[in-house]
């Protein structure tokens, strides 16, 4: 017997357990967001969220509109600059998970929020990289979470604002970025990990097709052989969610 | 330079702030000094460059009412709720004006005041490799270590005309005191030829000199002290009061209608000599936003 959910509490579910206690996480707002909450209140109490706006350890005591919340500090392990966030923490090789998201994400997990259509005369112009450019970099894996539809998933992004493997292969290795890339995409149809540099579907989440995920991507989609049906979140998950957001902020 | 450099917001706009400066009002999310930005709007000010790496809805405001020819940013939305339309407007249909952008990352905006704080010519990092932001901002290149030969992203200085930072506390010569959130603030105003330090309290020099280790700026680099109690609504100050979410929400379905937008400004922005008038018009929901309180401990400083 499972529980009724909707898309984006399993989206946030999903990504939560790619969370492992003790690891330093670089948070983002909105799902990721949550994901990291639940996290720590559900499996990882010794997960260690570090927001780009310089709180280290956060605890917060209602679910932060921004990451620059007041929340955040209160209560929080230490409070740095932003400087040291980004040099120290980032850039020394201590953050272990950064959470992305984007307007765009391609086959190869490049990611982009900064334009749609050419950047001098986009078509739709997007809030740009903030800090997304090097957590993509340095972060030892991302996970990334994103709703997926065929213009959010072209073949190839129209702007790199966060690389992902590039242009597949080891094209990341060989310009010397010391971050492993993306290592999981979660949408609201399944759950994409990286082989060879190349998004790959590893699991379907319950109820849908292999045809539903081919008309939402804008390539030829590559299977795992041992592709999976996504664990659907159980009562104590949707419990601690549904009771984190209880406004329905991000979960709509 | 006098020891008291205390004055109102009106006269350190009108002797430290000029047309065609290059203007940070720096804050990530917290103490973002709205009360700066709105007497810079009532003063008419024009072409100026704005520097923020989340421009936020201050400079939205103030890139809508004309005093913006160029923005420096790195992340440019109205957090967790959508664009920033008058910023839009400008860029997609020069209005009021047109605004050009020069944009980076988080890191490589902190990276640029860095530069400019520690008056270096450039800033090394490791971003920016397989981004597209190099193709298209030429300040973002790269620079070989002269030790192990590795090439690395490199920025050049930050080095604004005028730094308006908001604080909790300060003193009469600009000795300035925060907590909570720091952003980027220190090195913005190091990296500035001028510095308007904007307090929500003003306290004796003895207030400070008790707990040293929480000032953000000596008075040595601070050219004006305003005293502006609730200066930051709708962002916050931690520990007075708090962010007016609400208001950001908000905010979107104002900057969207252009005519919405100027009528803001009308209202609240022209239509009120300062900010006390502001929070006076804002009536109870000053009361609402108001922090309780969680003090911290006491350290001993001795010897």
């Amino acid at each position: 017997m499972t529980a009724a959910y909707t898309p984006s509490e399993l989206m946030v579910c999903r990504a939560a357990r790619e969370l492992r206690d003790g690891e330093a996480v670089f948070v983002g707002i909105g799902l990721p967001n949550l994901a990291c909450n639940l996290a720590l209140r559900r499996h990882a109490p010794e997960l260690v969220l570090i927001y780009e706006s310089g709180a280290v350890g956060a605890v917060p005591e209602r679910v932060p509109v921004s990451i620059g919340d007041p929340a955040l500090v209160t209560g929080s392990l230490a409070v740095c600059s932003m400087l040291e966030v980004f040099s120290h923490y980032l850039q020394g090789g201590r953050i272990d998970v950064g959470f992305l998201q984007g307007a765009q994400i391609d086959r190869h997990g490049n990611l982009n929020t900064t334009v749609i259509g050419p950047y001098e005369r986009p078509a739709v112009r997007l809030p740009g990289s903030g800090g997304a450019c090097e957590i993509a970099i340095l972060a030892k894996r991302v996970v990334v979470v994103a709703r997926q539809t065929r213009r959010s998933f072209p073949e190839r992004v129209d702007f790199v604002t966060s690389p992902g493997f590039l242009d597949g292969g080891d094209a990341r290795r060989r310009l010397g970025m010391p971050g492993g890339g993306p290592s999981l995409v979660v949408t609201d149809l399944g759950c994409y990990g990286f082989v060879d540099g190349e998004m790959t579907l590893v699991s379907l989440h319950p109820g849908v097709t292999l045809e539903q995920v081919r008309a939402a991507l804008g390539w030829e989609l590559q299977v795992a052989p041992d592709l999976a049906t996504t664990e659907p979140p159980g009562e104590d998950e949707l419990r601690l969610l549904r009771d984190l957001d209880r406004e329905r902020l991000y979960l709509g | 330079m006098s020891a008291d450099k205390l004055l109102s917001m009106r006269e350190a706009v009108a002797r430290l702030v000029r047309d065609g400066d290059v203007v940070v009002i720096e804050g990530f999310t917290h103490l973002i000094c709205f009360a700066a930005g709105h007497e810079i709007i009532r003063q008419g000010r024009r072409d100026l460059t704005l520097c923020r790496l989340t421009p936020d809805l201050i400079y939205d405001q103030m890139i809508a009412a004309g005093c913006a020819r160029r923005l420096v940013f790195s992340w440019a939305g109205n957090p967790g709720a959508g664009p920033l339309y008058g910023l839009r407007r400008a860029v997609e249909q020069q209005v009021p004006r047109p605004l050009e952008l020069d944009e980076y990352s988080h890191f490589g905006m902190v990276a640029r005041f860095a530069a400019g704080a520690a008056g270096l010519p450039f800033w090394p990092l490791r971003s920016f490799t397989g981004s597209d932001l190099p193709r298209v901002n030429g300040n973002i290149r790269t620079v070989r270590c002269p030790f192990t030969g590795e090439e690395l992203a490199a920025v050049p200085p930050l080095r604004p005309d005028v730094a308006i930072v908001h604080v909790q506390r300060a003193d009469r010569r600009g000795d300035a005191q925060v907590w909570g959130l720091l952003g980027v603030q220190k090195e913005a105003a190091f990296a500035a030829a001028r510095v308007i330090v904007v307090a929500e309290e003003i306290v004796e020099e003895s207030v400070l000199r008790a707990d040293p280790n929480r000032t953000l700026l000596p008075g040595l680099v601070v050219d004006a002290v305003v005293h502006e109690p609730f200066g930051c609504h709708p962002s916050y100050a931690q520990g007075y009061y708090d962010r007016d979410n609400a208001f950001y929400v908000g905010w979107r379905e104002i900057s969207e209608d252009r005519g919405r937008l100027e009528a803001y400004l009308d209202e609240w922005v022209h239509g009120v000599p300062d900010r006390a008038a502001y929070a006076a018009k804002l009536g109870e929901r000053v009361r609402e936003l108001r922090a309780r309180p969680r003090v911290a401990g006491a350290v001993d400083y001795g010897f």
